[in-house]
């Protein structure tokens, strides 16, 4: 199986199965930050779950990085790899005659959510280590003791409108990195057949309905404070 | 029409190239695209200059021959053509039009217009084939059962002339549409089972070693490809190349 792994198609295979396990973390993320607009008290409380269970911490946490770093770092090599494979450019290029901007801008759209995700994780997740495993409380409480601390954050985090904006705008970028990422993942995997052509529809449902719903949730929050 | 040709010329394969502006009168809009290379290269050749080399057999859309990437698209703006099938009926009077050869790091240029896709033949010598007895005892291929389904999908990946305007067109220079359909016009007969792992596994490694891109399913191959192959066949391949690696 070395081979495989070394191989383009290996490549992208496993590209395209980081590419469904970030699918997945998505939409059970997408869960739960909906249940901040259901349901304050219940989102403290997953919310604590999630932040405090070890399986998740320890096993499915790392797993969730190595599943970002590799889909990032699998997606530059094959991107200098597709760029050194025609050394000397057309002079003249028609690609939106056969073919959508964000297949052909995947590289880009993934770029800007690199970004977005490093300011992400400067915003919620490097915080959240610090409150946590640094200074080593597990207790997720406020600090006056009184209930969950979780909602209460979620809530801060979004007032200043440059967070909203960014925020929305790194939503946008992945609505069109999964129009096009979606369908290609399963194609990858090899699953493009008669029994797949319904697939595509709800690809394009879950890559505009999923951001859609995020920032939903950021402005709910933005102007409901 | 009358037009203005902006026109890939290179010396030979270890020279640099540049684009060269050329003017053509009274073209005819039934002539076809290469019937207009001929009109100009007679022009030229009248003038005592170097005519334009470029590849072409049949004419008739069956050789795969005449690789010209025409106005920013291989084969020129039209679908299921070669460009000896282009018909200067696309274009209009007072038009410019940018001809060049086609482009991949596997495909390096000869002259001018012309490319090497030797790459595709050593791709089908690796894998692209099955072995059949000719000792005189050959089984008659209608006495396997084959079902209809099976035999028209083969037969439509076998329509793959090997022209390589699938690797034109795509960003990525990637040949998994003509991979694809060679290894699916044996992966969908009884016939090529017996060699599926070596050719599978034989084919993509000659593939990934000529130097040509990943594929990342934006799907231009198949809206270019003048046979309409499907991007089925990457799929299939894809399929084909982990069944392979599972068993061993």
């Amino acid at each position: 199986m070395s081979g495989f792994f070394k191989s383009s198609i290996g490549r992208k295979f496993t590209m395209a199965l980081s590419a469904f396990f970030l699918m997945f973390f998505l939409l059970q993320h997408f869960a739960i930050n909906f249940l901040s607009v259901l349901n304050p008290d219940a989102f403290n409380e997953v919310s604590h779950f999630m932040g405090t269970n070890p399986l998740i911490q320890y096993v499915l946490q790392p797993v969730l990085l190595f599943g970002v770093v590799y889909h990032f770092v699998m997606g530059f090599i094959l991107e200098i790899k597709n760029r050194s494979s025609r050394v000397v450019k057309y002079a003249k290029n028609n690609g939106s005659a056969n073919s959508t901007w964000m297949s052909r801008n995947m590289i880009y759209s993934g770029l800007f959510i690199l970004i977005f995700l490093v300011i992400h994780f400067i915003d919620f997740w490097i915080p959240e280590l610090n409150t946590k495993y640094v200074q080593g409380d597990m207790s997720g409480l406020l600090a006056d003791g009184e209930g969950y601390r979780y909602y209460e954050e979620l809530q801060h985090k979004f007032l200043p409108p440059w967070r909203i904006a960014l925020y929305c705008l790194g939503f946008i970028f992945l609505a069109l990195h999964l129009l096009h990422g979606f369908n290609s993942a399963f194609q990858s995997v090899g699953a493009n057949n008669k029994y797949t052509k319904g697939l595509k529809g709800f690809g394009k449902a879950y890559a505009i309905l999923v951001p859609l719903g995020f920032i939903v949730i950021a402005l709910f929050h933005h102007f409901n404070h | 029409m009358n037009l203005t040709l902006k026109i890939w010329r290179q010396k030979n394969a270890q020279s640099k190239g540049k684009m060269v502006d050329y003017k053509v009168t009274e073209i005819s809009e039934h002539m076809s695209f290469l019937e207009m290379m001929d009109v100009l290269n007679e022009q030229l050749v009248n003038s005592g200059e170097e005519p334009i080399a470029f590849d072409h057999d049949c004419r008739e859309g069956i050789c795969g021959m005449c690789s010209m990437y025409i106005n920013g698209e291989a084969h020129g703006p039209d679908r299921g053509i070669t460009t000896c099938q282009l018909h200067m009926r696309m274009f209009k009077d007072g038009d410019t039009i940018t001809i060049e050869p086609f482009r991949a790091k596997a495909f390096p240029v000869i002259k001018d217009l012309v490319v090497d896709r030797t790459s595709f033949e050593r791709i089908q010598q690796a894998g692209g084939y099955i072995s059949v007895n000719t000792s005189g005892n050959t089984q008659d291929a209608n006495a396997i059962p084959i079902s209809k389904h099976a035999a028209d999908e083969a037969m439509d990946a076998a329509t793959c002339i090997g022209c390589g305007a699938c690797v034109a067109t795509c960003k990525n220079s990637s040949a998994m549409l003509f991979v694809g359909a060679k290894i699916s016009q044996y992966a969908l007969l009884p016939q090529g089972q017996v060699e599926a792992v070596d050719r599978v596994n034989n084919m993509v490694a000659q593939m990934d070693l000529e130097g040509f891109g990943n594929c990342t399913n934006i799907g231009a191959c198949e809206v270019e490809c003048p046979k309409g192959i499907s991007l089925e066949n990457i799929a299939r391949m894809n399929r084909e190349f982990l069944k392979a690696n599972v068993k061993g």
